[in-house]
């Protein structure tokens, strides 16, 4: 077997994309860029103040390239709830504002949400959501375009990154105008997908130089909330209006009146590209819709289709608004819809698309799998080797790169739900056992910045109600899954200046568990790991085991040097293999009979030793002591 | 016949599939084309499959290639390159999609833990559906210049003769890209997208 390269190692020291600032092109340019680079440069056109975000795919890079631009503050907030609170603190202080994340990350922030809907804003206030339609990197496929309808907020959706450009700048004028918070929404296909967007001037402006005291405003007692409420009616009524005239709306004649489409965001891509010659309505701020231009359409046509990703909303609204319409009777009402599904939905009304073009396309050929797996000397690593070991226990688990705990060839991660749900999980778990698992041990896994994001709270929970949970509070210094971006663990800002750094053995001490049962390990230790983890679910009560090695792909790893499998000691034991690191390989397989008579099968390894960075997991459970420093074979650089 | 290029160039997640997409972007608008690039990267970064599709005409709307679509496929590793093999154009008469194949060879862990097989010969499996097909070792270039990086300018270089533009295009907005960067690297990825030229040319 070919042995190569799987990832080649990050270069070392170099700063990650938020830390590196530059030179904003031009207004007139017109440049290459994603739906998240045309966002990021739209904030900064458009005058924003103060942006905000916790990483999400696919957000994280709106605000990575935001903290390039000069004169605004940007941050990497703790939560998506911080995050808004922030934008919303630096609306009322009269400058323009704004915050990202992904669609789960408005969950997190809804409360927020619902009571900001109330009191308006000052400065313009927008905030990006981005929908991983199609499951990309995410736990659900929600549909964010439900927030405008629940908090009774304009819903604008960009199709492209020109379009990603133009309707955030029209945002903020849209949320000074209608004294509202604007939700952008977003899906996979606007945040990276790359084409031409030209820039604009920019324009810095405040609505306001000084935060003005007005309690009826801003504090949001019953009595002052209550009389907001008919404001908020008024307002959805005037965007209502708006939405008839807004060019955000608009609507395209077409020749082949068969089929009239309703669309927003990347599915009006799809619909264009598949039916050019189709009338279709255009929606920009696609909530409040427009029904008038909706009617205007339906008398175009014969019949009226939806095309929405991924829920049926506007569908639902189109007909009790009394237009008869079709949509997810024909569509799928999840994932994306591009050009190939759209075809193949579309056969049930238009026949010539019956025939079915695409049947005569090959066959897609049956190839095993490649799940994401965890990186070659990942800390996780030895930490899922050790819980793989372990009998009777039942894992809760969370969200992050150690989510891929649950895989191959560990196994060991049993539950995920929602940042930070392993606490009270695990705390659930405790104190609902039945009598077949009053042995069981319950263990938690949780890392650094989920921890910060949302665990805390729960950890307190388990200290405070006496859980016997173990906790393993995996540090590794960043938010790994996303690429690496800084976090209070990383002791720096969104620039990568020098920031204060959280002490989570005193944070965790704080919230109660007693200091005898805070353990920091390393987590390339096997024996102690082991040896910890086992003491420390034997108590009966909480504890928190702390690992202290930092992620791989971020600047504090140092790369040591590596090591190679010695052929002719390798007794095919496969221990060092059930470590899961990628750049360890199987080279052969043999069937053998033990001195006892049972069959085994033996598994032969290899270490590729250009993607072994040298942390010596594999070296520890290596029965026959095989595992040797490698000699190089040629020169590779990576200066 | 569509006056809209679609170049899907398929791999795992570290290999450079996004950057080589990238640069068929550049090269494309350089030569007053309209441009759409998208991927699907979300995890990625931890060994998963990475497919990037690059449009470009006159105007292009979606911005996915859809099964069935692609003009060229450029396969950054074999079993991927046999993964979406589905999705190049179908001869009908006319000339097919054609795959551009490096011959290596990346085992996932499952495959390694026994789970799964990796196929006998993806490439010869790519072939069997009628597909025209140039396959060679660009890691063995790579590794002669002595930097494996350069597999990604290798790839670029090999599926060259096949762009509605000139090859020479294609190699200056490597060589620009890196001189503005890295002088130094500069010349080792123009002889690396020559080596690549020649190669895929057979």
């Amino acid at each position: 077997m070919c042995v190569l390269l799987k990832t080649l190692p990050r270069k070392s020291k170099e700063p990650t994309l938020s830390h590196k600032p530059f030179t904003p092109a031009p207004a007139g340019s017109r440049l290459l860029m994603s739906g998240n680079e045309a966002i990021a440069r739209a904030v900064w056109d458009a005058g924003v103040r103060v942006a905000a975000a916790y990483p999400g795919t696919p957000s994280t890079e709106i605000l990575e390239n935001v903290a390039r631009y000069p004169d605004l503050y940007s941050e990497w907030s703790v939560n998506e709830k911080v995050s808004l609170e922030v934008a919303v603190g630096a609306s009322l202080a009269g400058g323009r504002s704004f915050c990202a994340m992904k669609h789960v990350g408005l969950n997190v922030a809804a409360d927020a949400l619902m009571t900001l809907t109330l009191t308006g804003v000052v400065g313009g206030l927008v905030i990006a959501v981005a929908d991983d339609v199609g499951f990309s990197s995410s736990q659900n496929e929600q549909d964010s375009r439900f927030w405008g309808r629940f908090a009774h907020l304009p819903i604008v959706e960009p199709a492209d990154s020109q379009e990603a450009y133009d309707m955030t700048r029209a945002a903020f004028d849209l949320s000074e105008k209608f004294n509202t918070p604007v939700i952008l929404r977003l899906t996979t296909r606007v945040c990276h997908v790359k084409c031409l967007v030209d820039i604009g001037e920019r324009v810095v402006k405040r609505a306001a130089e000084s935060f003005v005291k007005n309690p009826s405003r801003w504090v949001m007692v019953p009595a002052n909330a209550q009389k907001r409420v008919p404001e908020v009616f008024a307002r959805e009524k005037a965007l209502r209006e708006e939405s008839e005239t807004t060019p955000l709306n608009r609507l395209e004649p077409g020749s082949d009146r068969r089929v009239g489409f309703v669309t927003s965001g990347p599915a009006y891509m799809h619909v264009r590209e598949t039916f050019p010659d189709a009338p279709v309505l255009k929606l920009g701020l696609s909530h409040p819709a427009p029904m008038g231009k909706v009617k205007e359409l339906a008398a175009q046509v014969d019949t009226l289709v939806v095309v929405e990703e991924t829920e049926q909303l506007l569908e639902g609204e189109i007909r009790a608004a009394g237009i008869p319409a079709r949509g997810k009777d024909i569509l799928p009402a999840a994932g994306e819809l591009p050009p190939y599904v759209l075809r193949r939905s579309l056969a049930a009304l238009l026949p010539e698309l019956a025939a079915g073009a695409d049947e005569k396309a090959p066959k897609a050929l049956p190839v095993f799998p490649r799940p994401p797996t965890m990186c070659v000397a990942c800390p996780h690593l030895g930490v899922y080797y050790t819980l793989s070991q372990l009998r009777n226990v039942t894992i809760a688990g969370d969200i992050g790169c150690y989510t891929l705990g649950a895989g191959h060839p560990w196994n060991a991660l049993d539950t995920t739900i929602c940042m930070g749900a392993s606490m009270g999980m695990a705390l659930g778990l405790d104190k609902g056992r039945g009598v077949d698992d009053a042995k069981k041990s319950i263990v938690a896994v949780i890392g650094d910045s989920t921890f910060m994001h949302m665990g805390m709270q729960g950890l307190l929970d388990i200290a405070y109600n006496h859980g016997n949970v173990t906790v393993l509070l995996l540090d590794n210094r960043t938010v790994g899954m996303t690429g690496g971006q800084d976090n209070p663990a990383s002791g720096r800002d969104i620039h990568g200046q020098p920031a204060p750094r959280i002490d989570f053995a005193q944070v965790v001490a704080a919230l109660g568990i007693a200091p005898e049962h805070i353990r920091v390990v390393d987590p390339y230790v096997l024996p102690v790991l082991f040896k910890t983890l086992r003491e420390e679910i034997k108590h009966e009560g909480p504890s928190v085991i702390i690992t202290n090695r930092p992620c791989v792909l971020i600047d504090e790893y140092e790369k040591q040097p590596s090591f190679e499998v010695n052929e002719a000691a390798c007794t095919g034991c496969g221990n060092c293999v059930e470590i899961g690191c990628p750049a360890i390989h199987v080279t052969r397989r043999e069937k053998a009979i033990k001195p006892s008579g049972k069959e085994v099968e033996l598994a032969f390894a290899a270490i590729e030793t250009a993607a072994c960075t040298g942390c010596k997991l594999c070296l520890q459970p290596c029965a026959p002591d095989a595992i040797r420093p490698a000699t190089p074979t040629f020169p590779v650089t990576f200066s | 016949m569509s006056q809209t290029t679609n170049i899907l160039v398929v791999g795992i997640g570290g290999q450079g599939v996004m950057t080589a997409s990238e640069i068929l972007s550049e090269a494309a608008i350089s030569q007053g084309y309209r441009v759409k690039k998208t991927e699907v990267a979300g995890m990625s970064q931890r060994g998963g499959v990475v497919s990037s599709h690059v449009r470009f005409g006159p105007t292009v709307l979606s911005p996915e290639i859809a099964p069935g679509e692609a003009d060229i496929l450029v396969g950054f590793e074999a079993a991927e390159a046999m993964r979406w093999s589905h999705y190049l154009r179908p001869k009908n008469g006319a000339r097919g999609g054609v795959a551009m194949i490096n011959r290596l060879r990346l085992a996932p862990p499952i495959v390694s833990l026994g789970l799964f097989d990796y196929p006998d010969d993806p490439v010869a499996a790519v072939r069997a559906q009628g597909i025209e097909v140039h396959d060679f070792d660009a890691g063995e270039i790579a590794r002669e210049l002595g930097d494996l990086r350069l597999v990604n300018t290798i790839m670029l270089g090999a599926i060259s003769g096949n762009l509605p533009f000139s090859a020479e295009t294609l190699k200056d907005c490597i060589v620009t890209r890196f001189a503005k960067k890295k002088p130094e690297m500069a010349e080792l990825n123009a002889k690396a997208f020559d080596l690549g030229k020649a190669a895929g040319g057979a």
